[in-house]
């Protein structure tokens, strides 16, 4: 009877020590997710129903008269126009040819570490000193990629100064940027598929092609999603990239996205309250789609 | 049988050759261009090779923008940034992971849906936030606003969760409180985690962008991928200079990246496929 209540008051003691150790552990990260999160969060909540602004200090509750002015502003839908188009073709781009640099490198070859190097190594650069490297590619006038164009005997192209290719150049910088990191998550995927898998469809007598296409395909479909949910949302992120090469968002606005509009209007326009309204919509957006990446395959993480 | 080996891919040998040059090609045009003088570079046809290596365009960079400064910027914030991130990142996740406290779960669902806010959505408030605190060109400023410990608690949790019980409950039988089990057992038994999660969040805040070029506005807290900037102008961007500077930004960066391939691979897979 002594006994069992000493046990009962030393797990009790177990508990209050662990609650006590939990809450000075949790306090910094709970103060850092008030302060960067929660409070931001509410705050850009009640800035996009007023009419916030750098440069006058009234602030009055406006009601949805910022969401309404974005809906209805023809550069908004612009830029969600080009960031459309950005995802669209980067992801394409970026995700097949990491797919089959990925099927290659997973060959026994020979340099394969120079190999996953060269590939990866425009991941770890910082993006505003590649890009700067590639705003001289794209001069019409004294770029490597003009001279390129007329050894192979094509006519020159503006690059970045012109309406119909600016967007482009921008997403052919993209591309060549990320590429490293999918080839990357795909190279990991495949090198996780058990070689006994592939053994027993090869003694079944399948080609290389229908291993690849029967066995090796399907067995990465996880990682394909994620790699395709993410590309999604983080093109809808892009920021740093335009704003180095674009500074003035291309010509007609042309390189003009989603992050860029909101970045214009609340700091270089200072009008926050559409800006707030604007990163709301954006929210909504990806969240979407973070929710369709989550349901589509991940494991929570559990407590038990 | 290497010879065998390569025999047997000899197009797909060659096609990643092409393809390794292409993604190389602008690593090597911009160490070329650094050595340019401004004849090579306003030369038609373009000059592939410098007509001489002299160091002048480098010298000109430190003339022309205090790029040492902004080196210095870069490298004091983000190492700041990394070391906080992580300790405050390692504990809350041991709490998680370990501990058994009230709330537990709404915390971690708290945390959780941080993730799904991108930086533009924060970062208007947060600018409001950081002028009321006068924080506006101050390291406290840059370093503070950017400390996102949620994914690398998610990533440190996962890891902490593998480490079993029993040997928290021998330190805990030897007479250890919980944070001594922390210091001497946990954190000695991640060693790879922690590093991963730490060149995971140091790539992170020596890229970052937006939210230095928001909080800064003096020329002398400018962090590196802001400075380097100011070499563009709109009237003819001396390119030769361009690339000294940008040459100088990416080498140290490759050179490590070379020495921790492994690491830097690891930190993609673990923080790619855990999101």
């Amino acid at each position: 009877m002594a006994m069992k209540k000493k046990e009962a008051t030393k797990v009790y003691s177990l508990k209050k020590e662990q609650q006590r150790a939990a809450a000075v552990m949790m306090t910094p990260l709970l103060i850092t997710l008030i302060l960067l999160f929660l409070l931001p969060v509410l705050l850009v909540l009640i800035m996009s129903f007023t009419n916030w602004s750098m440069t006058t200090t009234t602030r009055s509750y406006v009601g949805f008269r910022n969401f309404l002015f974005v809906l209805n502003d023809g550069r908004f839908w612009k830029a969600f126009g080009n960031t459309l188009f950005y995802t669209g073709i980067k992801l394409v781009a970026d995700t097949g040819l990491a797919l089959f640099i990925a099927v290659l490198l997973d060959k026994k070859i020979h340099f394969r570490r120079f190999f996953r190097i060269a590939h990866f190594a425009p991941v770890v650069v910082p993006i505003t000193a590649s890009s700067l490297i590639w705003l001289w590619f794209y001069d019409p006038g004294i770029g490597p990629l003009n001279q390129i164009l007329s050894w192979l005997g094509l006519p020159s192209m503006q690059w970045l100064y012109s309406e119909k290719t600016a967007l482009l150049s921008v997403i052919l910088f993209s591309v060549w940027k990320g590429l490293g990191y999918n080839v990357i998550l795909f190279l990991a995927g495949l090198q996780s598929i058990p070689e006994s898998y592939l053994e027993a469809a090869r003694i079944d007598g399948a080609s290389e092609r229908q291993v690849f296409r029967k066995v090796k395909l399907p067995l990465l479909a996880p990682v394909t999603s994620f790699i395709i949910m993410m590309g999604i949302i983080n093109c809808f992120k892009v920021f740093t990239e335009v704003d180095v090469m674009t500074p003035n968002h291309g010509p007609l606005e042309s390189t003009l996205l989603m992050v860029s509009y909101i970045y214009d209007q609340s700091f270089t326009r200072g009008k926050m309250g559409r800006g707030a309204a604007a990163a709301i919509i954006l929210f909504l957006i990806i969240f979407v789609f973070t929710m369709l990446q989550r349901r589509l395959g991940r494991k929570e993480v559990s407590f038990d | 049988m290497s010879k065998h080996l390569r025999s047997r891919y000899p197009f797909t040998t060659l096609f990643l050759f092409i393809s390794a040059a292409l993604m190389i090609f602008p690593f090597a045009w911009m160490l070329l261009s650094a050595f340019k003088t401004p004849a090579d570079v306003y030369n038609y046809p373009p000059k592939w090779i410098p007509s001489s290596f002299k160091f002048t365009n480098f010298a000109e960079v430190f003339k022309k923008i205090p790029f040492i400064r902004f080196y210095a910027n870069s490298i004091f914030v983000s190492v700041v940034q990394t070391v906080l991130q992580i300790w405050i990142s390692a504990m809350g996740a041991f709490a998680f992971a370990k501990l058994d406290f009230p709330l537990k779960k709404k915390l971690f669902a708290f945390m959780q849906s941080s993730l799904f806010v991108p930086e533009i959505v924060t970062i208007i408030p947060l600018f409001l936030l950081a002028a009321i605190a006068g924080l506006v060109d101050t390291y406290t400023g840059l370093i503070v606003a950017e400390l996102n410990c949620a994914f690398t608690t998610l990533l440190l949790l996962s890891f902490f969760q593998t480490i079993p019980n029993e040997l928290i409950d021998a330190a805990k039988v030897d007479g250890c409180g919980y944070f001594r089990v922390f210091l001497k057992v946990i954190l000695p038994n991640s060693k790879t985690a922690i590093g991963t999660a730490s060149l995971f969040a140091f790539l992170t805040h020596w890229r970052s962008y937006m939210w230095p070029l928001i909080i800064t506005n003096d020329v002398k807290m400018r962090t590196l991928p802001i400075g380097l900037k100011y070499l563009v102008t709109e009237t003819g961007t001396e390119y030769q200079v361009l690339m000294a500077a940008s040459l100088m930004a990416i080498v140290p960066v490759l050179v490590v990246y070379m020495f921790m391939e492994k690491e830097f691979v690891q930190s993609i897979t673990l923080t790619g496929l855990k999101t």
